[in-house]
């Protein structure tokens, strides 16, 4: 902390509205007819907790995206929550970067927004579904991180306790700022903006970066810089079922209790 | 680097159309284009049948891939006990060793654990390295990247594979971008290409609505987190001959920036629901918390675990740690009871691979239905009850 409360950056990226994507099966490829965009609806969690870290310590929270131009409207949803400032670094040299070259893309960013004290992620996104950029992000910028954290306890003297799930565990941790954190859909219950912050929002001013501005090396941006590729996309192959019982409640029981005997369960 | 579409020799047959995955080739003004949306996937190349498609342009930082050899497993352990998932990698390790004719290796770090990291030998690895020091009884990810990364650049893995648990996933993406290699998450299917030798990295995408499968071509090691549950254990081969390397590290070259003050179970007895071979899972259909009392107790009588869905979760019905399915736990257990479950595919991909699903549902048209082995349409709260009953009399006798 700086004497002026906290220095929160938040990481939010746009998403399409539905996973329920198709493959064609005749052409092989995927069916994406006016699919809308949305605020990845883990990171909801991750600008919730950054609003409310604000309302406890005070400071400021800037919103950071990259993305194309239209993910925009991604961080307005965010400032409508209660984020302060955004930034969108949107490029065509960004395009087809995998976690590893977005994880980049974001530390050069956030380098040129400035100094912080705690960078929060989202578990992960629908459409990418990894989770990795969060930790990748915070290697990037050399600060250590604490990922699956369900509840900040609090801040002190430039340290901060966290609890986090570890599979069959919790853990309290401490850590020291500047760090990263990714949230679990445990820590929070987001809010829905107001009507006059929606307003602000529609009209404040995005902050817009591009490769140029970021300086950094230019091979290592989107697709150039993704050292993984896709292949193949296709859809996964259908479980057959089997048996459909109908009837009255008593025959279904019996059923049941039957084949849990010949599978040796009873 | 870009793909192109030389004209002179494109003969406009448009199968190239048909194979992106991206939709990114497109017929315009009569003549096949390559759009902005291509991801240079490179899908289209074998395709076209007069070689009319190229990729230009410098192809990055390509070093010397051949000296990087073997298959690396991340050795993850709880309170030095390894944990299940490791013996599943080394399962799926060894065939793919076997494939690239390399050797297959682990990596464990803990305290006390040099002699479960030995054992690993008897189910078919070729090298164990064993970093076994007391600053190392408690993960943490500083010391844990700091000491794998130093591994990877003295042993030079061609691959390196990690469950895709907390830790694994924790760490794996700092190791990636550290030696600025690939990684794919969550990978419920491995295999190496046979003409190209590159592993081949399947995981599921849009919330498990498509399968992809990934490649990581020109940087070393090749990196997945691995799902548990879903590729088959290792068998024990008594008597293997492998090797064990005592590794040592200076504690204070590596960093440690978060401090564990204090480590809590989730547990609530019984198997948890990554181990048990029976779930009975609830959803939305329980239609409020005190459902999940007779699913618990169904679950009791039958020795299992109890599960949810995600509705259920979100609803507040039951803690987080019960999820299954994409954004939950994976589970392959014996016998899968979905109670009050409609059968999304993002719960579907966290229980398909049960051996036995049976199903209970008032919908005779809910998709857990067309998949279930035993697929029962009725009201689970008058269905329940009365099983539960006569499981109590059978045991009874
Ligand atoms: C990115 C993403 C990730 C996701 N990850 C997961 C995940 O990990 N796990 C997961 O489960 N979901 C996940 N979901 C959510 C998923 O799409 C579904 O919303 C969810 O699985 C639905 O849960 P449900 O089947 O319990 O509820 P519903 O779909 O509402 O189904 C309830 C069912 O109960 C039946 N029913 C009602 N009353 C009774 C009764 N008395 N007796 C018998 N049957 C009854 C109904 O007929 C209905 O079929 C994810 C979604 C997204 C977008
Ligand atoms: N393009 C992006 N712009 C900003 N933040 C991102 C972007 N991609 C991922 N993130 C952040 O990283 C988290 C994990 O994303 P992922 O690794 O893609 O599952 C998200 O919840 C975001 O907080």
């Amino acid at each position: 902390m700086h004497g002026c409360g906290l220095k929160i950056i938040v990481c939010v990226k746009q998403v399409p509205a539905t996973t329920e994507v198709e493959i064609d099966s005749e052409r092989g490829t995927l069916i994406r007819e006016g699919v809308e965009s949305t605020i990845n609806p883990f990171d909801l969690y991750a600008v919730e907790e950054a609003v409310r870290l604000k309302e406890r310590y005070g400071g400021e929270i800037t919103a950071i995206s990259m993305g194309p131009p239209q993910a925009e409207s991604s961080l307005r949803e965010a400032l409508a929550m209660g984020c302060d400032r955004a930034v969108l670094l949107t490029d065509k040299v960004f395009a087809g970067a995998d976690t590893l070259a977005t994880a980049y893309t974001l530390a050069c960013g956030i380098r040129k927004i400035g100094t912080y004290d705690i960078i929060i992620c989202g578990l992960k996104t629908t459409d990418g579904d990894t989770g990795q950029v969060g930790p990748g992000l915070a290697e990037e910028l050399g600060i250590p991180h604490v990922s699956y954290v369900r509840r900040i306890h609090l801040f002190m003297d430039g340290q901060i306790v966290l609890e986090r799930t570890l599979d069959d565990v919790y853990e309290k941790v401490r850590v020291h700022m500047p760090c990263l954190i990714t949230v679990t859909k445990e820590i929070n219950e987001p809010r829905l903006p107001s009507l006059k912050r929606k307003l602000w929002a529609r009209k404040a001013q995005i902050k817009i970066l591009r490769a140029e501005d970021l300086g950094g090396e230019a091979d290592r941006f989107g697709l150039n810089g993704s050292p993984t590729r896709v292949v193949k996309v296709f859809n996964p192959p259908p479980r057959l079922g089997g048996r459909l019982i109908k009837g009255e409640p008593d025959m279904l029981a019996d059923e049941i209790l039957k084949k849990l005997v010949e599978l040796n369960v009873l | 680097m870009s793909i192109i579409i030389v004209e002179d020799k494109c003969v406009g047959c448009g199968l190239c159309i048909k194979s992106c995955p991206y939709d990114a080739i497109k017929r315009v003004d009569g003549k096949v284009r390559i759009t902005d949306d291509c991801r240079m996937c490179g899908v289209c190349l074998p395709v076209c049948p007069v070689d009319a498609i190229e990729r230009v342009g410098k192809e990055e930082r390509v070093g010397d891939l051949s000296e990087y050899r073997g298959v690396l497993v991340f050795g993850e352990q709880r309170n030095s006990r390894i944990s299940p998932v490791v013996y599943e990698l080394i399962g799926k390790g060894r065939e793919l060793a076997d494939k690239i004719g390399e050797e297959l290796e682990c990596v464990v770090l803990g305290e006390d654990v040099t002699e479960e990291a030995e054992n690993l030998i008897n189910y078919g690895v070729d090298k164990v390295y064993v970093y076994d020091d007391p600053s190392l009884a408690v993960f943490r990810e500083d010391p844990y990247v700091d000491i794998i990364v130093d591994l990877l650049r003295k042993i030079k893995p061609n691959i390196f594979l990690l469950g895709a648990t907390a830790i694994g996933r924790s760490i794996a993406p700092r190791i990636a971008s550290r030696i600025k290699t690939g990684l794919t998450a969550d990978c419920t299917e491995l295999d190496i290409d046979p003409e190209t030798g590159l592993l081949l990295q399947t995981r599921p995408a849009f919330g498990g609505n498509v399968m992809a499968t990934i490649i990581c071509p020109r940087s070393r090691p090749q990196m997945a987190t691995v799902r548990y549950k879903v590729m088959k254990r290792a068998e024990r081969r008594p008597g293997y001959k492998g090797e064990v390397v005592k590794m040592r590290f200076d504690p204070e070259e590596v960093r440690d920036r978060v401090e564990v003050l204090e480590i809590s179970d989730i547990g609530e007895g019984g198997p948890s629901i990554t181990e048990a071979d029976i779930i009975v899972s609830g959803g939305r259909g329980l239609g409020g918390p005190e459902g999940f009392k007779i699913i618990r107790e169904l679950a009791d009588l039958l020795g299992g675990a109890v599960g949810a869905s995600r509705a259920a979760v979100d609803e507040g019905w039951i803690a987080y740690p019960h999820q299954i399915g994409l954004s939950g736990r994976t589970v392959r257990p014996k016998i899968y009871i979905a109670c009050g479950i409609s059968g999304s595919v993002q719960h579907l991909a966290g229980m398909k691979g049960s051996e036995f699903i049976i199903a209970i549902n008032k919908d005779p048209s809910a998709p857990i239905l067309k998949i279930a082995d035993m697929g029962l349409v009725g009201d689970l709260y008058e269905v329940i009850p009365k099983l539960i009953d006569r499981i109590r009399r059978l045991k009874k006798g």
